[in-house]
């Protein structure tokens, strides 16, 4: 077991593959470009001949050079070519282990391998590429191994350990119809960035001259005066037809991205935590602990809002590529998300939750100051610009104080026995759920105006987010800071992962129990 | 008055709204160096003008450096002194409470039980006041590090000390 393992031979391939990709685009510039004059399709050959075979070679040696050993406390991986590295991870610090599988290494069977410790920067441990079962070996692997020194320093804990591959309930699935109805509300026009920087590369690499005005300016007059005579219901109706394109185009986007992200997204909860798998060409596989997720964020987007759908995610130290929170229900109605919350041991506000207005002074001094750099605009266009203009900027003004004293409306927090709430936001509300014992320090901050007239922001140290109120009346500020600060002080750190592990197992023999929520 | 055992007796509740403790005297007067310290490069500058533009004869003397050297004096007497008056912390058996700022004001608890990391730090200033900062290291995101400056550097080793043997108590 402990002997230095390498990583499945294949990688060479892929890693050869990668730098021939690489070379592709240079060589195929080089091909329609006038270096090098009639020889240059040769010369392309050879780019892409030496890229090919110094990518193998770099490729194979990196391999050979890359072992990795499965430790009794940690793993260890060195590698280098010409200055060597070795890194460790214990197995207590692992915040999950993640498979990766791109298309080309999905066809080799190949999985890279993530183990996030949540230490940030991009600084995780990876291992690139693992057959399906190694990897699935390491990943149970780790999880008993944890498990194990859980379980001795721990001795509370009284059932075994669980081994072997659990399959757990499914908590939430995507459908392919939910899924393109996702993907409708993920409008984006990113594509025409993509044709942009296209554009930019069409610009590098030939003689066109893509940012030059006058081309376009040509091509435009020329389209102009053919729109000009077709007479103006014409001229509407293409412009009509223009937007609606533009519209088809930002949907068909939103689902093609949404299709490749989301396909077959699963959620399962197992003894272990949470599984999620998702993705059509690069197939990822997470696994988060149900004691590590921090706390939950309930988002939405302004249309989908008025259609009851709602994305949750997790606040762990471990985040998704994006740098994003583990996001486990992108696109799910309340009742979808209910089980889920209850699943990874959190409670959604009832009717029994007393929620809490931010001060109606901080209310006036947002509107105030949000509404002044309007009425400024105003005044100065009234003098400078010509007559009428200045109600725009009057009207957005007007607008403005009425959405902040609408928003305010929106705006409250609550505090359970064991959790902390909040929701902000008018056209698309986010809720906040965090649960009191993990958190880490409680902040009292007051601008100049804030202390003038008697308000703060209450800012809670979470781990993996952020987590702030603002708008907090002071005498209640400080309720808030006090009784948050009884229950952290009540337990330490060190405790934090322990206590609620050692119940989840308990707790998921006997399904969910409420106790498991108070911890 | 700041030598004085300022750590509370365990089981006495931390009192939110209650007394600061002050920080050590030597921090006002830290406080006032760096200020100097950061007033000189622009008199410096001012000094540069004027004579720059003395030998153009356009201005009487003193027009820019002295501006320049009121504002500078009146910062370096008032600015440390009222930076030293809204600064204070606050220790019981198991938080601190840091406050700070003059114009936008923090008020922070940190309880020991989720200090990740206690360091205390001595710059070559503080070392010839004889004061020191004592920093606290969270895993929150937020307030990931709370730092209390200007405390006497023996009341920070002990401080450092209570809180390692909390932390320890608790681990254990």
């Amino acid at each position: 077991m402990s002997e230095p393992l390498r990583t499945a031979p294949v990688s060479v391939i892929l890693g050869a593959l990668g730098s021939l990709r690489s070379a592709i685009v240079p060589a195929i510039a080089i091909a329609f470009s006038g270096i090098g004059g009639g020889g240059r399709f040769l010369i392309a050959i050879g780019v892409g001949v030496a890229a090919a075979v110094i990518g193998t070679a770099f490729s194979y040696l990196g391999w050979r050079r890359l072992t990795y050993t499965i430790g009794e406390t940690d793993i260890r991986v060195e590698s280098g070519l010409f200055s060597r590295s070795a890194r460790s991870v214990p197995y207590e610090r692992i915040q999950d282990v993640s498979l990766e599988a791109k298309p080309l290494a999905r066809m080799f069977g190949l999985v890279a391998v993530k183990f996030e410790t949540g230490a940030g920067g991009g600084e995780d441990l990876t291992l690139e590429y693992l057959t399906d079962a190694e990897g699935e070996r390491l990943r149970q692997l780790v999880r008993e191994r944890r498990d194990d020194e859980t379980a001795a320093e721990g001795a509370d804990q009284g059932a075994p350990a669980r081994t072997g591959e659990e399959e757990g309930d499914v908590l939430y699935a995507l459908s392919p119809a939910k899924l393109v109805t996702f993907g409708l509300f993920e409008f984006s026009l990113a594509v025409f960035a993509v044709l942009g920087g296209a554009l930019q590369y069409v610009d590098n690499v030939s003689d066109m001259d893509v940012w030059n005005v006058d081309l376009w300016y040509g091509w435009l007059k020329e389209q102009g005066s053919t729109v000009a005579t077709l007479g103006p219901y014409a001229q509407a109706i293409g412009a009509i037809a223009g937007l609606f394109g533009l519209i088809v185009v930002g949907m068909v986007t939103g689902v093609v991205r949404t299709v490749l992200r989301d396909w077959g997204f699963t959620l399962t909860r197992s003894a272990r935590g949470f599984r999620r798998q998702r993705g059509l060409l690069t197939r990822t596989d997470v696994v988060m602990p149900a004691h590590r997720v921090q706390g939950l964020v309930i988002g939405t987007g302004p249309v989908r809002y008025r259609f009851g759908w709602h994305r949750l995610s997790f606040v762990s130290l471990a985040q998704d590529a994006e740098g994003e929170s583990h996001e486990v229900a992108p696109f799910a109605k309340m009742d979808e998300i209910a089980p889920i919350v209850a699943a990874a041991g959190f409670r959604l506000p009832d009717e029994s939750t007393r929620w809490q207005r931010a001060s109606k002074r901080q209310r006036t001094d947002k509107m105030m100051l949000d509404a002044a750099v309007f009425v400024i605009l105003t005044i100065v266009a009234a003098v400078v610009a010509p007559p009428g203009l200045f109600l725009i900027p009057l009207g957005v003004a007007v607008l403005s104080v009425g959405a902040n004293l609408y928003a305010w409306e929106f705006r409250r927090h609550a505090l359970s026995d064991t959790q902390i709430f909040s929701t902000t936001g008018l056209m698309s509300p986010t809720s906040r759920i965090a649960t009191r014992l993990k958190l880490h320090s409680v902040e009292i901050a007051q601008g100049p105006l804030a202390r003038w007239r008697g308000y703060a922001t209450v800012h809670l140290g979470l781990a993996g987010g952020s987590f702030a109120i603002p708008g907090v009346p002071l005498a209640e500020a400080r309720k808030l800071r006090a009784s948050i600060l009884e229950t952290i002080a009540a337990t330490d750190y060190s405790r934090l992962d322990q206590a609620p592990a050692g119940q989840a197992l308990s707790v998921d023999q006997s399904g969910f129990s409420p106790n498991r929520l108070a911890t | 008055m700041d030598h004085t055992p300022a750590i509370a007796p365990a089981g006495q509740p931390l009192d939110d709204d209650g007394e600061l403790t002050k920080l050590h005297p030597g921090y006002a007067h830290a406080l006032r160096v760096r200020t100097t310290l950061t007033a000189i490069p622009f008199l410096i500058g001012a000094l540069v003008l004027e004579t720059a533009f003395l030998s153009e004869g356009l201005f009487p003397s003193g027009i820019i450096a002295g501006p320049v050297l009121v504002i500078a004096l009146a910062l370096i007497i008032r600015v440390p002194s009222t930076r030293y008056n809204a600064r204070g912390y606050q220790i019981s058996a198991d938080r601190l409470r840091v406050v700070r700022g003059l114009l936008f004001r923090s008020d922070t608890v940190v309880p020991f039980g989720r200090v990740q990391h206690i360091d205390v730090h001595q710059g070559p200033l503080d070392r010839f006041f004889g004061i020191a900062t004592l920093t606290l290291h969270t895993a929150g995101n937020h307030n990931a590090s709370v730092s209390l400056p200007g405390l006497g550097e023996p009341l920070a080793r002990e401080m450092r000390e209570e809180i390692r043997a909390h932390i320890r108590r608790e681990t254990v």
